[in-house]
């Protein structure tokens, strides 16, 4: 094992993975986590804990991490490279493995303009995929990048998120293997709709045998109604719901659109299950935390296997 | 002499209200017209660029107004300036040269006090 | 070139408030090119500078000047002078012309009439864009000759990000995405093998986060 990570022993293990997340608040209250972390607790393997995610000011990822570990589930560390320079990282990067954090998502950041603070100086010193090679230069060789040797070498899984709908598409493939080359041990895709675009990328994936050097998460959101997925098709860059998945949650009654979005949901997860060169799924129930349950397990994918150290 | 209002550029402009006046009409080809292709197009924006300065230090955007004529339009000049002039007129003097006078006298009541 | 644009002419008024004469100092350099700070640009603020003032009761007189280069110091010698003859000079020059300024005449204050802007080209007349952020390590061999640091919002080394939409950046509709110029450059001059390549953590040292930089050529000393 490269790592003390339980996603990592559960994919080793041959089992199909479920990674859920947690969005921090708005705020120093710590319950607001706790609830989500009880509402997630049982339903994955890992949970992330996003950082600052489209640069609104949130508490810290790591604190977050912290509060989901309290509540006896194994914190998944978002890290974007859009607040912190080299230094923080690596300072942030030791902290989080002295606390027992054992999982890390290698992020760019959404840019600063999207958030509370869009005249904020963005820091981008080294980019997502360097913060890889980082980590992996930290955790395989246990030296700083600098060449320093490390006093403790901190033992994560290494992670980083892909948007396999994003353009250009050409690019997508050959920039999965850059993050694979750079030391990536896991990914987590950004949300699926377009499911015949996800299967043309994995096409491309499997092509490069990618899929045999990391373990594909492939990104779930229910969606809670016609409007929401309407307002994510057009304002969130990268994300591509087709519209026959939008009809068929737009033709329900509003008041039975949110059942058939989980519904949805339920049968994507079931469809990559069976989609070689996936591993697991990570559900972003984006504030939506307590149908986690009703989702992981319509899917079969209830209870969460345990494997030993 | 100006070959066409192309020629004119914003300091002249302003030059002309330095100089004490109280409203500027720039008479320009008509439109598509231009001996020089887009002389007259040119000259437009820049008129624009100067309303809005006029704009910004109060002086008055209303003060300068371009007009689009043919050298044959004798009797619509004749309106236009007539218009321009009454529009001026309700304006009143420039903000220059109300403070102008205004210097002008308090020197002479010093003069006059000496 | 450099550019820049013009500060509102509120913000100069208020600047140039405490003077009753000032000299407006242009430069015939970049700033003429980009049409924010030449000879033309010196008339016509001056002009205005003149007009507000004295609509507000308070006449200013005004010097008119407009140096071959405020950024080298042969010219600058020839304002001396008269410089002490002002109260203050106005430059619409770059902030390192004004800067050059200031530090020659340590007894007249320098106020700036122009915010600085980028190292950018003309693309048409009238709109000028950003290539270049003088880094100090050039990496335009790799990437089709279009700069990561400069034209994607990120600076990313390996793009585009998850952001990129039909070849438009997430951050504004009119900004280009920056990897989607440099794949489609690369693609055309058939070295999409740059692409696949890690590149190394990129040293910032050399550009202004390691301190003021100054280039010294001792064969022209």
């Amino acid at each position: 094992m490269k790592s003390a990570s339980n996603l990592e022993r559960v994919l080793t293990a041959g089992h199909f993975a479920v990674t859920g997340e947690c969005g921090p608040p708005r705020g120093a209250d710590p319950e607001k986590v706790l609830k989500k972390a009880a509402l997630v607790k049982g339903n994955v393997d890992v949970c992330n804990v996003t950082d600052n995610q489209t640069s609104v000011v949130r508490m810290s990822s790591l604190a977050g991490c912290m509060l989901v570990k309290q509540s006896g589930i194994e914190p998944l560390l978002q890290m974007v490279v859009r607040d912190r320079n080299r230094i923080a990282l690596q300072s942030d990067l030791l902290g989080a493995a002295a606390l027992g954090v054992h999982n890390l998502l290698c992020l760019s950041g959404d840019h600063q303009k999207f958030g509370d603070d869009p005249k904020a100086k963005n820091v981008f010193d080294i980019d997502s995929i360097q913060l890889i090679h980082l980590v992996k230069t930290m955790r395989d060789e246990g030296i700083f990048p600098s060449g320093e040797k490390l006093d403790g070498v901190p033992r994560f899984y290494i992670g980083c998120a892909v948007n396999p709908f994003a353009d250009p598409f050409e690019i997508r493939v050959p920039r999965l293997k850059l993050k694979v080359d750079a030391g990536a041990d896991f990914v987590q895709t950004q949300c699926i709709y377009n499911m015949d675009k996800f299967k043309l990328y994995m096409e491309g994936a499997r092509k490069q045998g990618l899929h045999e050097r990391v373990k594909i998460l492939a990104g779930v959101t229910p969606l809670k109604s016609a409007g929401m997925a309407k307002f994510m098709n057009r304002m969130v860059a990268g994300i591509d719901i087709p519209d026959e998945v939008i009809k068929r949650v737009a033709d329900e009654p509003k008041e039975k659109q949110a059942a058939k979005g989980i519904e949805i949901c339920i049968e994507q997860i079931q469809e990559l299950k069976e989609m070689e060169g996936i591993a697991g799924v990570h559900v972003m129930a984006i504030e939506w935390e307590e149908k986690l349950n009703e989702i992981v397990g319509g899917a079969g994918l209830l209870p969460r296997p345990v494997v030993e150290q | 002499m100006l070959p066409c209002t192309g020629r004119i550029d914003e300091s002249l402009l302003l030059k002309a209200f330095e100089n004490g006046a109280d409203g500027v009409m720039v008479i320009g080809c008509l439109e598509g017209d231009c001996h020089y292709v887009n002389g007259n197009i040119r000259a437009r924006s820049r008129v624009k660029r100067v309303y809005s300065i006029l704009e910004q230090i109060r002086i008055g955007p209303d003060r300068i107004r371009m007009y689009n004529l043919s050298a044959g339009e004798g009797a619509k000049f004749a309106a236009f300036t007539n218009e321009f002039v009454s529009q001026i007129e309700n304006l009143g003097p420039s903000p220059i040269n109300v403070a102008r006078k205004q210097a002008a006298r308090e020197s002479a009541q010093e003069v006059q006090a000496t | 070139m450099i550019t820049g644009t013009p500060k509102p002419i509120e913000e100069i008024l208020e600047m140039i408030e405490p003077y009753d004469n000032i000299i407006v100092a242009g430069c015939f350099g970049c700033v003429t090119v980009c049409r924010v700070g030449g000879d033309k640009e010196v008339q016509v603020l001056s002009s205005t500078l003149r007009l507000a003032r004295e609509a507000s009761g308070r006449k200013i007189e005004i010097k008119e000047i407009c140096l071959e280069r405020q950024c080298d110091p042969e010219y600058l010698e020839p304002m001396r002078p008269y410089v002490e003859d002002y109260q203050a000079v106005l430059s619409i020059a770059c902030g390192a012309g004004i800067q050059f300024m200031a530090e020659k005449f340590m007894k007249t204050p320098l106020l700036p009439g122009i915010n600085t802007g980028f190292l950018g080209v003309t693309e048409r007349q009238g709109e000028w864009a950003e290539r270049c952020q003088g880094c100090g390590d050039c990496v335009l061999h790799l990437t089709g000759g279009i700069c990561p640091v400069t034209r994607c919002a990120k600076s990313i080394f390996h793009g585009p990000c998850g952001g990129s939409v039909n070849g438009t950046c997430e951050v504004a509709k009119d900004i280009k995405c920056g990897w989607q110029l440099i794949i489609d450059r690369l693609k055309s001059l058939d070295q999409m093998e740059n692409y696949g390549k890690l590149k190394p953590y990129k040293g910032w040292d050399a550009s202004r986060d390691g301190g003021p930089r100054r280039i010294l050529r001792e064969d022209m000393i």
